[in-house]
Parts: structure tokens; C-alpha cells; sequence
């Protein structure tokens, strides 16, 4: 318990400490590099204790000040939204805040929410959420202490506000740690709006136009979310008597009683991962400085709305509810999958492509079954850890070249070998055999057969095809050897170094020890969650197969020499029809001029470009979210 | 067990010379329907023999580890297949494998390697709908997803997925890289795209490519003849009438029609899969 407390309040501490220190210099550096150390240390040893000792605990029965404390705070950032809307002139974030606030604190001090139950509850699932926001988290904290020192100097037009950027990052991971211990909802919906407003500081943050745009945008729809959230707190107080979560699944597993609950909070669960029609949010985030992209797809934001959902999997099983995010998160894969390949902008490529996994792990939490749910769990952690390492190693790339665009990455592994390799690594973690998330995807496949939809099966097998294309468009333009070009100025720092290297360790260490992951954490949680054994998804056979695949691609080097019997090779240019002007750059042309000659990629913006298909996925998905929310909604009532 | 090895061997060993065999017929065929008297049967053996010998021009030096890599993962692929594998996994090898092709051609900073390598790619996009299809019509007539199961089902799994047979024809043109969809690379090197994915490849590297292919067709057909497989005896010499059947159709195919664009394969190949393949599963999924 006091680890827990620890763990949910150092941050929040953390933070105050960095918003004092306005200097920057080796102190703040420190200090915040020792706040990481201890944070993940801290998760560590909570992990270690807990698996251990191996049981699921709960505790404080009895919280009225501690309530009453939250309600204070509540309304603090109530005022606040209310400012920063009357500031920047956007009244229907006032509007939105106002009303479920008033509707908790109705709760809270009519006393109808104040029913037995624990507040706080620590099982399998929490050790895995608490890892990734430990670890990963706090690794971006340390990555966006080189990163915004570069940030500065290539942006000198933005006010420097650093210390207020650090001390949101830990604001932010002492939210999420309370939002996944919490177990009452009216704890969660508090954590749960302070992650909303972390995000909208965090967007916000350079003040430019676009980012305070963009800001309110996910504001308002994360508020909206929120908004469900308030009224399924209420309706379960109100009518079912249910103040926690747990409770909640248990009830609405197998009936309809707690339909309206359910679908409400997978509503808040589906605009805060971001799916569509809610998906532009996320988008919009990257504005923002590397570090918070990082954090908001990574480690945080996101991942409370997949978690939220994950532990909603149960009551979703065979009704309208599950209908509901199992076709919209696979309609989403499909969709934002598609138009990832229209994009050149890598930031933009990476965005979509969470939003098109998390639509997978919100179709495996919709699907309801054990299998699904550990599908959608180890997505999650494979995702976690891949994309981190993708948006760190762009922000590298754009602080060395000053671009973030795919086609400048030509040649990368030229100009700059190392982040290259790092970038290879997290793009073969995000799609390939035998790495992370293809276990995954196929776990995923063998559910959704399983659970006989025949939809998502459509979803998946086109997702994964147009997945498919986008990342290897990328790998492809990382590897292009040029001749005559040489490499460029590093400027990547120390510190963004060590949460590269991790990161890329962490993808192939989980890669390896999966089972191990499956073993001690997923599997002992689905015996909880659905009181039956889960037989092995994937067999060790197979598992040893997938471990002889990565062997071989280590052993790859030699594997040349032995096939190309040690010949060497003779080094020419290209071939350009005999037009070559010496190198492989220049040609020449029909004026008998020498003329560059530029290689780009396929975009096919006719086919997948956003002009094309974005209004109509979103006019889709909404009319699909809305039908679907009215039949439950109008059915239960 | 031993079985199983034993057929993971075989396909090792005589794999290259089945697929050498049927380039022959191919080559024969071809001429024949062109009126001309073609090369001799063995014909490619001796292509591949003097491409080994000779030295390999290419452009950088990863590129042979790309290549070789390349040919170990098709290797593995078919390997991992006749062995009695779990055939999603074995597709997810093959899909790595062609990655390793289209990166060998995007090392090369060249124009015409380059838009194969783009090509390729979007044959990838192409196929892949069609082949975890597969692989699931598989699992739900037979109940597994592995080849060893498969093939001792009572009924062969063609009965249930007709659709699914049909569609995997289809893409196995692109597949096996014939006209109409022979967009990334072609057997003629007299075109727009010079070879594709393969001009900057050559010497003993282009033939490793060459023997890849040749073990991916034979694997290809493998798949080809699963949908026939069943626990009869009788099950094996009809698989082989079937795979021969099937890649004479791929040759008549070749030659009677014009390469098209991609965006004509893309949607035809889409197309294909989500109504006959998709027909075909809905069929199998709601009628048990």
C-alpha cells in the first residue's frame, strides 16, 4: 500500500519540484534524471514484491476526505478550462467541463456515491500498465531533457517554458499510475480528467496558432468522453448501486442490467484512445514537441483508454456494447491503416499508425474472450515499447536534418548510421516477423476467427495489408545506399541516447520473453477476469520456430559469406540507360544537360490520400458510433 | 515426426529441381504457343550454372546480404510448410522473405530498381488480404492451422472453400510474377522498367534470386495442392495433377494476356478476394 501511494504521489511531487526550478542547468538535469531513476526503481521493486507474493489486493474501504480533497481539485481544473476557454474564446469547453463536474460534485456531496467498496486495487494487469508508464514513461522524461534543450535552439520563436513542460510530463505519470490502482470509478473519472488536461497543456505547448487549435480539439473530445464518463458513474450509483469498476464488470457480464454503463464508459474508453471518429485529436497532438507525441501514444493518454476497455472486456461479450468497439476499433484499423500510406510526414505516419493499433486492441477488448483480451494486452505492451522508440528516433532524426520527412530520410543509414539501425529495429518491432506485434496480430486473427466475426476478419486481413505497405515504403528508404554521400553531424545528446539504446533493448528483450510475460501476468489475470484456464495461443513449437527465425537473422553475415562463395563483388553505379553523368545522382537529360535525379516514394494520395477517405470514415464511423449508442441506450432503457 | 522431416528435406533437395523443371516446361510452352521451336528442358540449369560462375556488378555491398537473405527465408518458408507448420506462420516467413527482396532493390539508388521495388510492394498489398484468407479458410474447414492436421482432414478442404481456391488462383498469377501482373519484375528484359526489382542484381547474386524464385513457385504449388489434400491415398497424385493443372493455366494465362496497371491489379485483386474469398468465408463462418 505505501509502495502504491508512493508511486501515485513522488510524481505529483516530482513535479512541484521541477515547476520551481526555472534555471536550467546540470542541477535541474540531475534532479530530474534522479526523479526517473527512482520512479522506475520504485515500479521495479512494486512488480517484483507483487508477483511474489501473486495476489490481487485492494484496499481503502473508507475515503470521505480523501474524496472531498479530489472534489477540491476538480474543481480547480474546472476554473482552469473555464479560463482557458474564455481566453482563447471557445465557450463549448467551459460548457462541456461545467457540466460533468457539477454532476460529480451532485454526487459527492448528496452522498450518493459513497458506497462500500475498495478505492484501490493492484493486480496482474496494474503491474503490466505500471511497467509501461515506469519504464517507458520515465524514459521519455529522460529523452526530453536532450530533446527540448535542442528544441529551443532550433525554435527560437517559441517561448522557452521547460520547467513547466517537465513538471506536466510527471503531472502526467502521476495520473496515470492513479488512474490504473484506482478501482473506484469516481477515482478513475478523477485521474482520468487529469490526463485530458496534462494532453491539452502539453499541445498547447509552443502557443502557436495551430497548437492552441489543436489543443482544444483533443480538449473538447476528451472532455466529451468525460462527459460519458460522469453519467455512467452516476447511473451505476443511482440505479445499480455499483461504485467501482469491478463491481460494474461482474453485473454487466452475461445481462444487460449494466448495459447503459458499459457502453458509456467504452464510449469515454474510445474517444480517449482515439479512435474514430475521434481519432483527429491525436493527430493534431503532434504539433507538440517529440517528448509529448512520445508520451501521449506511447506510455500514457492512449493506453488509459485501451486499459479502461481491456477491463471492460468481459461485460462486452455478446451484446450491443461489444458490437459497438469491436467494429468501431476494427473499422478503425482498417481505415486509419489506409491512410497512413498517403503520408510523407513521418510524425503523421506514426500517428496514424497508433491509432490504427490501438483500433486493433479496442477490437480485441470488444470481442469479449479470453484469447482476445490476452491478444490485446500483449499488443499493447509490443506497442508501447515499438512506438516510443519510433517518435523518439524521428525527433533524433529531426533535430540532426531538421526535417521529419520521410523522403529527407533517404539514405539514412549513410547519413546517420545509428539512428538508423535504432529506427530499423522499432520499424521491424512495429510489423514484422518474428517481432512483437505480429505475435500479437496473430493471436489477434485466431480470436477474431474464433469469435466468428465475420467483419473484423475482413478488417484485419486488408489492415494488415496496407500496414504492410506503409512500414516497408520507410524501411526501404532508411536502407538506400547513395554513392558519394557522407555522413552527417550527430547531434543527438546523451541523455536521448540512453532512452534510445534502452528502448531498442526493451523491443528485442520482449520479443524474447514474451512467454515469460504470458506465463506470470496475462495469463493468472484472464483466470481472474474470466474464471477459466486459458489454453496457450500460440505453441511452443511455434514459439521455437519464431526463436530460430530471429536466429537467423542474426546469423545473416555469415550465412553471405557461404552463398556467395566468398566472390567478391565489383562496385558500379546504377544503371540509368547509359545517362549516367559519373554518380548515381545526376542523369543526362534529353537536352543533353545534366539533370538530378530525385527517387520518391509511392504515396497514392488518388486512392488513400485524406482528402479521399478521411470525411467519409469519419461520417462513417460516427453514424455506425451514434446508431449503435441509441439501440443500446433506447434498448435498456 | 520423421515423416515430416523427411518431406522438410526433400523440398530442400528436390524443391530447386521441380522448380527448374517447370521454368523448362514454361519456357517450352511459351515458345510453342509463339511458334518457335524454345529451348531445351534443362534449359535453366544451365542458366543458373553459368550465372553462379560468373562474378556479380552490383551497386553496393548489402545487397547480397539482402539477396541471401532472401533466399534463407524462402527456403525456410517452403521448408517450414512441407515440414507440417503452422501456415500462418509460414505465410508471415514468405512476407519477410519478399521484404528482403524489395530492400535489396531499394539499397540500389537507381531509377528502374527503385519503382520495382515500389511495384513489388504494392503487388504485397495486393496478394496479402488473399493469403491470410487463405490460411483461415484453411483453419476453419480443417480446424487448425497446421498443414499436418490439414491434410489428414476426411474431406479435402477444397469441398468447404471453392471461393478461396479460386482467389488463390488469381493472386498466384502475381505470385508467380506473369503477365497480366508481372508489374515489378519480368522474364523479358526488353521493357520500361528494364528488369525491376532485378536490375541492379547479377552475376551469382541474380542467381541466388533465380533459385529463390524456383523454390517459392514449388512451395507456391505446395499451397496450391493443400486445398486437394485429404487422408485418402488417392489425395497425393490428384494434388499433383492439380498443381501441374494450375501452372499450366498460369502459362496459358502468361501468354495470352497484356501486362495491366497496378491500380487495375490492386482493385482486381481486391476485388476477387472480398467477394469471392469473402463470400466464401461468410458461407463457412455463419453455416458450421
Amino acid at each position: 500500500m505505501g509502495l502504491i501511494a508512493f508511486l501515485i504521489l513522488f510524481p505529483f511531487f516530482a513535479a512541484l519540484v521541477l515547476a520551481c526550478m526555472r534555471k536550467s542547468g546540470p542541477v535541474r538535469k540531475y534532479t530530474m534524471f534522479a526523479f526517473c531513476v527512482v520512479i522506475m526503481a520504485a515500479v521495479l521493486v512494486f512488480s517484483a514484491a507483487n508477483l511474489i507474493s501473486g495476489e490481487t489486493v485492494s484496499y481503502l474501504p473508507e475515503t470521505h476526505w480523501i474524496n472531498t480533497g479530489m472534489l477540491v481539485v476538480e474543481w480547480f481544473l474546472m476554473g482552469l478550462i473555464i479560463y482557458q476557454s474564455f481566453k482563447w474564446k471557445k465557450y463549448y469547453c467551459a460548457l462541456l467541463s461545467v457540466a460533468q463536474t457539477g454532476l460529480i460534485t451532485w454526487l459527492e456531496l448528496t452522498g450518493k456515491s459513497e458506497l462500500p467498496g475498495n478505492h484501490i486495487l493492484s493486480d496482474k494487469l496494474t503491474i503490466i500498465m505500471c511497467l509501461i508508464i515506469g519504464i517507458v514513461g520515465c524514459l521519455i522524461c529522460v529523452y526530453a531533457m536532450g530533446y527540448m534543450k535542442d528544441y529551443h535552439t532550433h525554435h527560437t520563436e517559441f517561448k522557452d517554458r521547460r520547467s513547466f513542460f517537465f513538471s506536466m510530463l510527471f503531472v502526467f505519470l502521476g495520473a496515470m499510475f492513479g488512474l490504473v490502482f484506482s478501482s473506484n470509478l469516481t477515482w478513475i473519472y478523477f485521474f482520468w480528467e487529469i490526463t485530458s488536461i496534462c494532453s491539452f497543456l502539453l499541445i498547447g505547448y509552443n502557443k502557436s496558432k495551430e497548437a492552441i487549435n489543436n489543443s482544444f480539439r483533443a480538449l473538447w473530445m476528451n472532455l466529451l468522453g468525460g462527459l460519458g464518463f460522469a453519467i455512467a458513474i452516476a447511473y451505476a450509483a443511482i440505479q445499480l448501486k455499483i461504485a467501482d469498476l469491478q463491481t460494474l464488470v461482474q453485473t454487466g457480464t452475461g445481462t444487460t442490467i449494466a448495459i447503459i454503463p458499459v457502453i458509456l464508459l467504452a464510449f469515454a474508453g474510445l474517444t480517449k484512445s482515439a479512435q474514430l471518429p475521434f481519432s483527429s485529436w491525436l493527430l493534431g497532438a503532434m504539433v507538440a514537441p517529440t517528448p509529448t507525441s512520445a508520451l501521449l501514444h506511447s506510455a500514457t493518454m492512449v493506453k488509459a483508454g485501451v486499459y479502461l476497455l481491456l477491463r471492460l472486456s468481459p461485460a462486452f461479450y455478446g451484446n450491443l456494447a461489444g458490437l459497438m468497439v469491436t467494429t468501431i476499433g476494427g473499422f478503425t484499423f482498417l481505415a486509419t491503416s489506409m491512410l497512413a500510406i498517403s503520408q510523407s510526414d513521418g510524425k503523421k505516419v506514426l500517428a496514424y499508425s497508433t491509432v490504427s493499433n490501438l483500433g486493433l486492441i479496442t477490437a480485441c477488448a470488444g470481442v469479449g474472450m479470453h484469447e482476445a483480451v490476452w491478444a490485446g494486452i500483449l499488443l499493447m505492451m509490443f506497442h508501447a515499447v515499438s512506438k516510443s522508440l519510433m517518435f523518439q528516433s524521428v525527433g533524433a532524426v529531426e533535430n540532426c536534418l531538421g526535417s521529419r520527412n520521410i523522403e529527407d530520410m533517404h539514405g539514412l543509414i549513410v547519413k546517420l548510421p545509428r539512428l538508423a539501425y535504432v529506427m530499423i529495429v522499432g520499424i521491424a518491432g512495429m510489423f514484422l516477423a518474428p517481432f512483437g506485434m505480429l505475435i500479437s496480430k496473430w493471436a489477434a486473427l485466431k480470436a477474431y476467427v474464433d469469435s466468428g466475426s465475420i467483419l473484423l476478419v475482413i478488417f484485419l486481413i486488408f489492415g494488415s495489408a496496407t500496414t504492410l505497405f506503409y512500414w516497408t515504403k520507410w524501411l526501404g528508404t532508411l536502407i538506400a545506399v547513395h554513392h558519394h554521400s557522407g555522413a552527417v553531424k550527430d547531434s543527438t545528446k546523451g541523455s536521448e541516447w540512453v532512452s534510445l539504446l534502452v528502448h531498442c533493448l526493451l523491443v528485442i528483450t520482449l520479443c524474447l520473453s514474451f512467454p515469460l510475460a504470458s506465463t506470470y501476468l496475462i495469463e493468472p489475470f484472464l483466470m481472474d477476469m474470466f474464471h477459466e484456464a486459458v489454453p496457450a495461443l500460440i505453441s511452443s513449437g511455434n514459439l521455437y520456430i519464431m526463436a530460430m527465425m530471429l536466429c537467423m537473422i542474426v546469423i545473416l553475415p555469415i550465412a553471405v559469406r557461404v552463398l556467395t562463395f566468398g566472390k567478391k563483388n565489383k562496385i558500379i553505379t546504377s544503371y540509368m540507360g547509359g545517362a549516367n553523368t559519373g554518380d548515381d545522382r545526376t542523369f543526362v537529360d534529353s537536352f543533353g544537360k545534366p539533370k538530378r535525379m530525385y527517387l520518391s516514394n509511392w504515396y497514392l494520395t488518388d486512392y488513400f490520400g485524406e482528402e479521399k477517405l478521411f470525411v467519409p470514415s469519419l461520417v462513417l464511423s460516427a453514424a455506425g458510433l451514434i446508431i449503435l449508442l441509441v439501440v443500446a441506450i433506447g434498448g435498456a432503457l | 515426426m520423421v515423416g515430416s522431416i523427411v518431406s522438410a528435406l526433400a523440398y530442400i533437395i528436390i524443391g530447386p529441381i521441380i522448380g527448374g523443371l517447370l521454368q523448362g516446361f514454361d519456357r517450352k510452352l511459351t515458345a510453342r504457343l509463339q511458334g518457335r521451336q524454345g529451348p531445351p528442358l534443362l534449359q535453366p540449369f544451365y542458366d543458373l550454372y553459368k550465372l553462379f560462375s560468373k562474378q556479380s556488378v552490383v551497386v553496393n555491398n548489402i545487397q547480397d546480404f539482402l539477396v541471401c537473405g532472401f533466399l534463407i527465408f524462402v527456403v525456410f518458408t517452403g521448408a517450414l510448410f512441407f515440414w507440417g507448420g503452422d501456415i500462418l506462420l509460414v505465410f508471415f516467413a514468405l512476407t519477410l522473405a519478399g521484404i528482403f527482396l524489395i530492400m535489396s532493390s531499394c539499397s540500389a539508388y537507381s531509377p528502374y530498381s527503385s519503382m520495382g521495388a515500389q511495384r513489388e510492394l504494392m503487388q504485397m498489398m495486393a496478394y496479402e488480404p488473399m493469403v491470410l484468407l487463405a490460411a483461415i479458410g484453411f483453419y476453419i474447414a480443417a480446424g487448425s492451422f497446421n498443414v499436418k492436421e490439414i491434410i489428414q482432414a476426411d474431406i479435402p478442404p477444397i469441398v468447404y472453400l471453392p471461393g478461396i481456391f479460386v482467389t488463390f488462383v488469381y493472386i498466384l498469377t502475381i505470385k508467380f510474377r506473369k503477365s497480366p501482373f508481372d508489374l515489378s519484375t519480368s522474364h523479358h528484359a526488353h521493357q520500361e522498367m528494364v528488369r525491376g526489382l532485378t536490375t541492379e542484381l547479377s552475376g551469382n547474386i541474380l542467381a541466388l534470386v533465380e533459385l529463390s524464385h524456383w523454390y517459392e513457385n514449388v512451395f507456391l504449388l505446395g499451397v496450391v495442392g493443400l486445398f486437394v489434400m485429404s487422408c485418402h491415398w488417392w489425395s497425393i497424385p490428384l494434388a499433383v495433377v492439380v498443381c501441374l493443372l494450375s501452372y499450366f493455366l498460369e502459362v496459358i494465362i502468361d501468354n495470352v494476356f497484356p501486362r495491366v496497371k497496378w491500380q487495375l491489379m490492386l482493385k482486381s485483386a481486391w476485388g476477387v478476394t472480398l467477394i469471392a474469398g469473402g463470400i466464401n468465408l461468410m458461407i463457412i463462418m455463419l453455416i458450421p
